[in-house]
């Protein structure tokens, strides 16, 4: 059975890709996904904002810790140096590099231009195979016009592109008024693939003190379903490759997806929940059904539900919204 | 080749020492010998070798009585162990000392004398605590410098392996511990030398162990304990010629050569001055000077006091001294003299009663310096004056003005000696958070490491937290400085002022040498700055013939990313203009300094502070100084024209930083101040105030509740009393009119002087404009436009009168944030976690209430003179408060409870017993009332009243004695105020005791979960994984549950708190513990600058450590079970966050993540599963039936 695939101009040994998580922070679980048969692993992001918050809360309360007061000029004890996020990032890569053989994508997550971003040749020059730029902007300025917001996001893959020559792979909201255009765009700008989709983690309120409270809420498996809708609408109409995220927990959820037409699938909650070696089972279950599907090659069914290829497009865009609604009757609603 | 020298202070130079000679070091924080323990610890943290290359093992105990228990074990069982203490942590130690002597233990303990605990605490220097062991049995021996304390640190360790008796090295707290000096490092190969591994090992081989068993600590009778003391005699005979060898190999190991008494001044001399500590730099450079006039004067240094050698000190004495002054560091109240003194005169008494001396001297014993007070070579200059007297007064004082019992000496204060020359003094005015003193220890450090200069620099600090000023004092020249003092008024060649607004507040230019220069940190551009230049400041410039430099620090700074931090910038400049090093060179190491300190861990600050580096030079301009003064600015007045009489002529002078000027009938007798002087002190530190937008405002009450210095307060009154009202002042109708009378408004007033502008009222304030969500019922605004109209508004809020208590509803936050607070404008850090709770305690219960704070940053804040911020209401009552120590506060608040019950049944005895004289009504009605409301409490005090008034027209002793102490017939408040270091660890026993007595009173533990005074060393409260000093690899141990441990009673209130995280749960905690007739607890968490955040976000870090589940929130009645309840009732919800975002928002748990990555995930999942399970314990606890066993 082949899984090969092809990813951001990277030959993988299959599309099962475990996304930015904590679990590239630790060797070990790293080592136990690949065990488990991870085509790739995308490293846990490199935030814009823990750069400088580290930089700016660690100088200050390690070394600005003075009051005046007779009885103590300080209130932590004195740290040997220690590397900063930036540099721990760059060893992790090097380590994943040195222990890992397959491939390593890093992760910077960020909004703007400025700073952080100049390290992204020191990311490849400690050995990551590709970048994945997660540009988490929302887009919370209501008169910022949405083309500005597009622009944001291509001027940082070019910037970036003009830093590194590795593969940028661009992970999207899924909030742009035109997914598809947005993507050709990227393209044009050089982007090498993108993930769809980036989660927006929501706050909520907390009604006894008024209060935002920040909490994460795990996916679940039909949170993926935005993203297999446009893998499908996007397999065969675009260059670069695509890869999904959101929701992937099973083998039928990748199946899914890979129907669809993404060239790659991630895996985060799933992995976290039932750790590193859930993907074999994952893995397992897809090659199962290919084998009672009797598909030989994973390319053999790849984008087999993508818009392009099934007998009804339009099952993909209104026409769905309006048989779900319809199909929802409070009895069994199904799909027809 | 010649000995690296190296710039340090004293607890750094003996601590290396201590270090490489020892294998088992025991400590426990105390200021000012903390920073030894936490050398040593930090060393050992980092896998620091001592001279047997194994990493010694450092363990903070729970107290230093712990301590030298944990030494005296070590000992026994073979090691070379060691501790540091100072002042009450010695006393504590005291018993074990004597153990320790009396079994002939080789060990050294290094002290950095401190005052003791006597009509008032003093963190400050003398020989006060290490004279209260001269009696245990050890050694004394005193250094007097830096290079002294790293010196006879290796002796003491040589000497008393040679003599098997322990040393205690001591050497002045601050004045030496603090002080950085170039000094030359002894090699670890010289300390190798002077270790004799023989005696190591004769010292193990003595030991116990069970494979050659002993018994030590036996109980002896009167058969034979007394020869069994007698038996050491040798030891102590031997013990000064051990030293005296010891001393002499030292010298031919590293040139240094010291004595057990040392000679310096004239051959024949006849006044001879004899003292030990760092005041020996003052005498020392005095003496020089007037043998250099031709006095025939001298000086012995006293290094070892024990055992005191009278041999040694007769052959140091020179035969021609007639007249002998001792000078003691310490008080003994009632002796005839000091110690040193009387040892010195026995000694010369019998050394003539024998024949062996032809002269008696006249012997005269002065005290000096006591808590660090000023010793000057004037000062020694006055004592040989008086020695010169036909009568030299005896006993004398020096460096007071005592007007009681006229002890003191007069001196010439313009004595200058002669090593005053060749040097440059240097004297800096900052604040405590700008950095200007670890820019000046960072100045010293260049200075002496870059060129041959011997270097000094003292700091002077604040006794406030917030908003604190430093004076640094730096001397450079070419001859080793031996100057043991402050500089002085027209002694400093560079003055510098850090702060633009000092300029009006510190007399800085006093200290300025004629034709020196000053330079200035001001906003003014360069052409405006003279103007702008108070007029007396002026006059100092015109009549001394400064040069004036200038520059924007603050404009650069901001410039350059560096937001509020001018500490390098004003570093580049005092360089620029001393010119002491070539400035490219300069430039050059202080970017070295700046990238030490930064690493790898901040290389974006790095270039910023190259870039402000970079920027200072071109930013520094000299000011043309103009023949003429221009300017109308004038020194504003200390306090306010209208404050009391004590407060214009004492505390003024203590805040203008005149105290050593008062004389001795200024100050109290027993160390009794009043109360409510704080407001007086008006230090204007915010820079951003809060404003009311009164149509927004629910009158929730929140933010004076979160104010850490009470300077947000609200108050209803009567409309009609705002008829004269200023312009600006805002009221309006008080919401929830049915509980006030028609009429009554409301306001929240500012007092614009005493906020601190950390926004926290901002922050809680849950009100939003709906159209406008940026604008909150109160926002902060510049304070430079509110100023004057808010000062109006705060005078006329003061005067408006307090509503009848007896009337509010003090359960709701908003009736209880009517009441008057009194206790405020502390100088608590900016946004202290802590004093919201003891506001809200004053506020509550203010009138009644006694107060036992444990040592502490609440008693520092809450007693640290100059002024007091616990206040009285205007009938006069108000919060008693005294601090007995650290370790007792537990006892001696019961004490007060005890005393309080005793005289109070008293009262009722004899109201029964004057029942017919008095009336049986008014009797009854005293003793009847349970006193449980506002309203019960106010009626018996206008019965009591009534009684006072007719007891005087009862002509019997009864009357007398009731009228004594007839007030404890109105219910009285007792709180146990202390942090967590005291209730967990040193006071743990006492806290225990006073829950077991089931004894009316209320401990209240501001729990910070470190060591918060001394610098954040950790307790038994700080959490798993938590960084904190003496754990800088991370807590590996999980908090005690203390209130889980003081449940365990059943007969407790105990409650778990956290203002920021639920308000209302705290007010009704407080009300409930203090209504419990027995012992409650309230455990208050407070965030702390300690824990690596920034306290603008105090409450939020309360929030997130309940939600996840850190800090859970209940409270314990045992009321409640009485009645068949559970008495156990849960304030917050299962843990909603992972642990880890609360940890990792704070550095204390964050910083570990990166120093020991591991460690910092070990601890976070047990912390997770720990505050999981935690709750669910508690749960099931709060959920358990509760009856008579066998009940369901």
């Amino acid at each position: 059975m082949n899984l090969t695939t092809q990813w951001l101009g990277l030959t993988l040994n299959n599309p099962f890709v475990p996304s930015a998580s904590p679990l590239s922070r630790s060797l070990d679980a790293a080592k136990q996904l690949e065990d488990a048969g991870a085509g790739a692993i995308v490293m846990y992001s490199l935030f814009e904002e823990a750069v400088a918050a580290e930089e700016e809360g660690m100088t200050r309360f390690l070394h600005h810790q003075e009051t005046g007061h007779a009885e103590a000029d300080g209130f932590l004890p004195a740290q040997p140096d220690f590397p900063g996020e930036l540099d721990r990032y760059l060893e992790q890569v090097a380590a994943l590099k040195a222990s890992l053989d397959i491939p390593v994508v890093a992760s910077l997550n960020g909004v703007t231009a400025s700073g952080w971003m100049t390290h992204a040749q020191e990311i490849a020059d400690a050995g990551a195979d590709a970048l994945e730029l997660n540009a988490y902007y929302v887009a919370g300025d209501i008169w910022e016009e949405g083309h500005y917001v597009e622009q944001r996001y291509l001027t940082l893959l070019k910037e970036l592109r003009e830093k590194v020559s590795l593969p940028i792979n661009m992970k999207l909201s899924p909030f742009f008024s035109s997914v598809g255009n947005m993507v050709k765009k990227l393209e044009a700008c050089g982007v090498s693939g993108v993930t769809l989709f980036n989660r927006f983690y929501q706050p909520d309120i907390d009604i006894d003190g008024m209060r935002l409270k920040h909490a994460l809420t795990p996916t679940v498996s039909t949170d993926a379903l935005i993203a297999m809708r446009w893998a499908a609408m996007l397999h065969g109409r675009v260059d670069c490759s695509l890869s999904a995220t959101g929701g992937i927990h099973t083998g039928e959820d990748a199946v899914k997806l890979l129907l669809a037409g993404s060239d790659v699938v991630h895996l985060c909650h799933a992995l976290l929940q039932h750790g590193p070696y859930h993907l074999r089972k994952v893995i397992a279950d897809v090659t199962a059904w290919m084998e009672q599907q009797g598909f030989e090659d994973v390319a053999d069914f790849r984008g087999r539900m993508s818009q392009v290829s099934v007998l009804d497009p339009s099952q993909y865009e209104r026409l769905n919204y309006i048989r779900v609604l319809d199909s929802y009757s409070g009895r069994d609603s199904v799909w027809r | 080749m010649s000995a690296k020298q190296v710039t340090l202070d004293g607890n750094e130079a003996a601590a290396r020492i201590a270090h490489l000679c020892n294998e088992v070091i025991a400590i426990y924080p105390i200021t000012p010998a903390s920073p030894m323990g936490e050398w040593a610890d930090d060393w050992s943290s980092v896998g620091i070798k001592n001279l047997w290359d194994t990493v010694p093992q450092v363990i903070e105990m729970q107290s230093e009585a712990g301590a030298a228990g944990a030494i005296h074990g070590a000992l026994q069982a073979g090691a070379l162990a060691t501790s540091f203490t100072a002042s009450q942590g010695l006393l504590l130690m005291i018993p074990n000392m004597y153990k320790i002597a009396g079994e002939l233990t080789p060990t050294v303990l290094h002290v950095a004398a401190r005052s003791l605990a006597a009509q008032a605490l003093s963190i400050f220097g003398d020989h006060s605590d290490v004279m209260a062991c001269r009696a245990t049995g050890y050694a004394m021996l005193c250094s007097a410098s830096v290079q002294e304390v790293q010196d006879f640190a290796l002796i003491a360790q040589a000497a008393t392996l040679a003599g098997r008796i322990p040393f205690l090295h001591f050497f002045d707290g601050f004045r030496t511990s603090h002080e950085v000096d170039k000094i030359s490092e002894l090699s670890r190969d010289t300390v190798r030398a002077m270790i004799d591994e023989d005696l190591v090992i004769a010292h193990r081989k003595r030991a116990m162990s069970p494979d050659r068993p002993v018994l030590r600590g036996t109980s002896q009778n009167p058969d034979v304990y007394f020869q069994g003391r007698e038996s050491v005699n040798t030891y102590y005979d031997e013990l000064p010629s051990i030293l005296e060898g010891v001393m002499t190999e030292f010298g031919d190991l590293t040139g240094r050569r010291y004595g057990l008494f040392e000679y310096v001044g004239a051959a024949d001399a006849e006044r001879v001055l004899v003292l030990m500590g760092s005041g020996i730099g003052a005498a020392e450079e005095a003496v020089e000077t007037l043998v250099a006039r031709g006095d025939k004067v001298g000086l012995i240094k006293v290094r070892l006091f024990r055992p005191f050698s009278t041999a040694h000190l007769l052959a140091a004495l020179p035969a021609s001294a007639r007249q002998v002054a001792v000078l003691d560091r310490s008080k003994e109240p009632g002796a005839d003299g000091e110690p040193l003194y009387k040892d010195v005169l026995t000694a010369l008494s019998q050394a003539y009663a024998k024949g062996e001396r032809s002269l008696m001297p006249k012997v005269t014993g002065g005290r000096f310096g006591l808590s660090s007070k000023e010793f000057t070579p004037a000062m020694v200059a006055g004592v040989f004056a008086e020695l010169g007297a036909t009568q030299p007064r005896n006993p004398f004082t020096v460096g007071i003005r005592d007007d009681v019992t006229h002890l003191s000496l007069d001196w010439d204060a313009t004595f200058r000696p002669a090593a005053a020359e060749g040097v440059t003094r240097c004297v800096f005015y900052g604040l405590g958070s700008d950095g200007t003193v670890s820019a000046n220890k960072n100045s010293i450090k260049i200075i002496g490491e870059s060129t041959d200069q011997h270097v000094q620099g003292y700091f002077q600090y604040d006794s406030k937290k917030a908003g604190a000023v430093t004076v640094s004092h730096l001397r450079y020249g070419d001859r080793p400085i031996r100057s043991t003092y402050l500089i002085g008024d027209d002694e400093a060649q560079f003055v510098a002022c850090h702060q633009p607004n000092f300029l009006v507040r510190y007399d800085m230019l006093a200290k300025a040498a004629p034709g020196g220069t000053f330079l200035v940190n001001s906003p003014v551009t360069p052409d405006a700055l003279w103007d702008s230049l108070p007029r007396k400041v002026q006059q100092q410039i015109l009549d001394k013939q400064l040069k004036v430099f200038a520059i924007d620090a603050y404009g650069i700074a901001q410039d350059t990313g560096m937001g509020r931090r001018i500490n390098t910038i004003m570093q580049v400049c005092f360089f620029a203009i001393t010119q002491v090093i070539d400035i490219t060179d300069a430039l050059a190491k202080i970017k070295e300094m700046v990238a030490k300190t930064y690493g790898r861990k901040g290389r974006r600050l790095l270039e910023r502070n190259y870039a402000a580096i970079d920027a200072a030079l071109s930013g520094l301009h000299e000011i043309t100084v103009p023949a003429a003064l221009t300017s109308s600015v004038e020194m504003p007045p200390v306090v306010a024209a209208n404050a009391p009489e004590f407060v214009q002529q004492v505390t003024a002078t203590l805040i203008a930083g005149n105290g050593d000027s008062l004389p001795v009938s200024a100050i109290s007798a027993d160390g009794t101040w009043p109360l409510g002087t704080a407001a007086y002190e008006k230090r204007q530190l915010a820079l951003e105030i809060p404003q009311w937008e009164m149509d927004l405002c629910t009158h929730c009450g929140k933010c004076p509740l979160v104010c850490p210095h009470a300077a947000i307060r609200s108050k209803v009154f009567d409309e009609a009393l705002t008829s004269n009202a200023p312009e600006g002042f805002l009221h309006n109708a008080v919401k929830g009119g049915k509980d006030f009378p028609p009429g009554t408004h409301i306001t929240y007033q500012v007092a614009p002087d005493d906020c601190t502008g950390c926004g926290l009222c901002v922050e809680i304030c849950p009100i939003r404009d709906k159209k406008d969500p940026q604008r909150k019922a109160l926002n902060m605004v510049a304070i430079d436009e509110r100023r004057a109209i808010e000062q109006a508004n705060w005078d006329f809020f003061l005067g408006l009168p307090e509503f009848d208590r007896t009337r509010l509803k003090e359960t709701t936050l908003k009736g209880a944030m009517i009441m008057q607070p009194l206790f405020e404008f502390s100088g608590a850090c900016v946004g202290c976690g802590e004093t919201p709770y003891i506001k809200l305690a004053t506020q509550l219960f203010g009138d009644r209430m006694l107060i036992a704070n444990a040592t502490g940053c609440s008693s520092i804040y809450g007693g640290n003179l100059p002024t007091t911020p616990y206040t009285t209401n205007p009938d006069g009552r108000g919060p008693t408060w005294n601090n007995s120590l650290f370790e007792d506060n537990a006892e001696f608040g019961l004490g007060m409870r005890v005393a309080i019950d005793k005289q109070a049944e008293h009262a009722r005895e004899l109201l029964q017993a004057l029942a017919n004289d008095i009336g049986e009504t008014l009797v009854d009605a005293i003793l009847a009332t349970p006193q449980l409301s506002e309203a019960e409490i106010f009626e018996q005090r206008v019965r009591v009243e009534e009684l006072k008034a007719k007891l005087t027209n009862i002509d019997k002793l009864a009357a007398r004695t009731l009228e004594g102490i007839v007030d404890y017939l109105v219910k009285k408040s007792v709180w146990l105020i202390g942090g967590d270091g005291w209730a967990y660890d040193i006071g743990y026993g006492g806290v225990d005791h006073v829950m077991a007595s089931g004894r009316n009173v209320n401990i209240l533990v501001l729990d910070t979960e470190v060591y918060s005074n001394t610098g954040g060393q950790t307790s038994k409260a700080t959490p798993l994984g938590a960084v904190a000093k003496f754990s800088a690899g991370g807590k590996p141990v999980i908090k005690k549950d203390l209130a889980m441990m003081a449940m365990a009673y059943g007969n407790v209130y105990v409650a778990q708190v956290a203002y920021g995280a639920k308000d209302v749960q705290v007010l009704r905690a407080f009300l409930e513990a203090e209504s419990y007739d027995g012992p409650s607890v309230i455990i208050a968490y407070s965030p702390c600058i300690a824990h690596g955040i920034d306290l603008a976000n105090n409450l939020r870090q309360q929030d997130l450590a309940v939600n996840a589940g850190h800090w859970g929130l209940f409270r314990y009645d045992p009321r409640k079970a009485a009645a068949g309840e559970n008495p156990l009732h849960l304030d917050s919800k299962e843990p909603s966050i992972p642990y880890r975002d609360f940890a990792m928002s704070e550095t204390r748990f964050a910083v570990l993540e990166r120093t020991h990555p591991e460690a910092a995930h070990r601890f976070m999942e047990t912390a997770q599963h720990q505050s999981k399970a935690k709750f669910h314990l508690y749960e099931q606890l709060a959920k358990l039936a509760v009856g008579e066993p066998g009940q369901e």
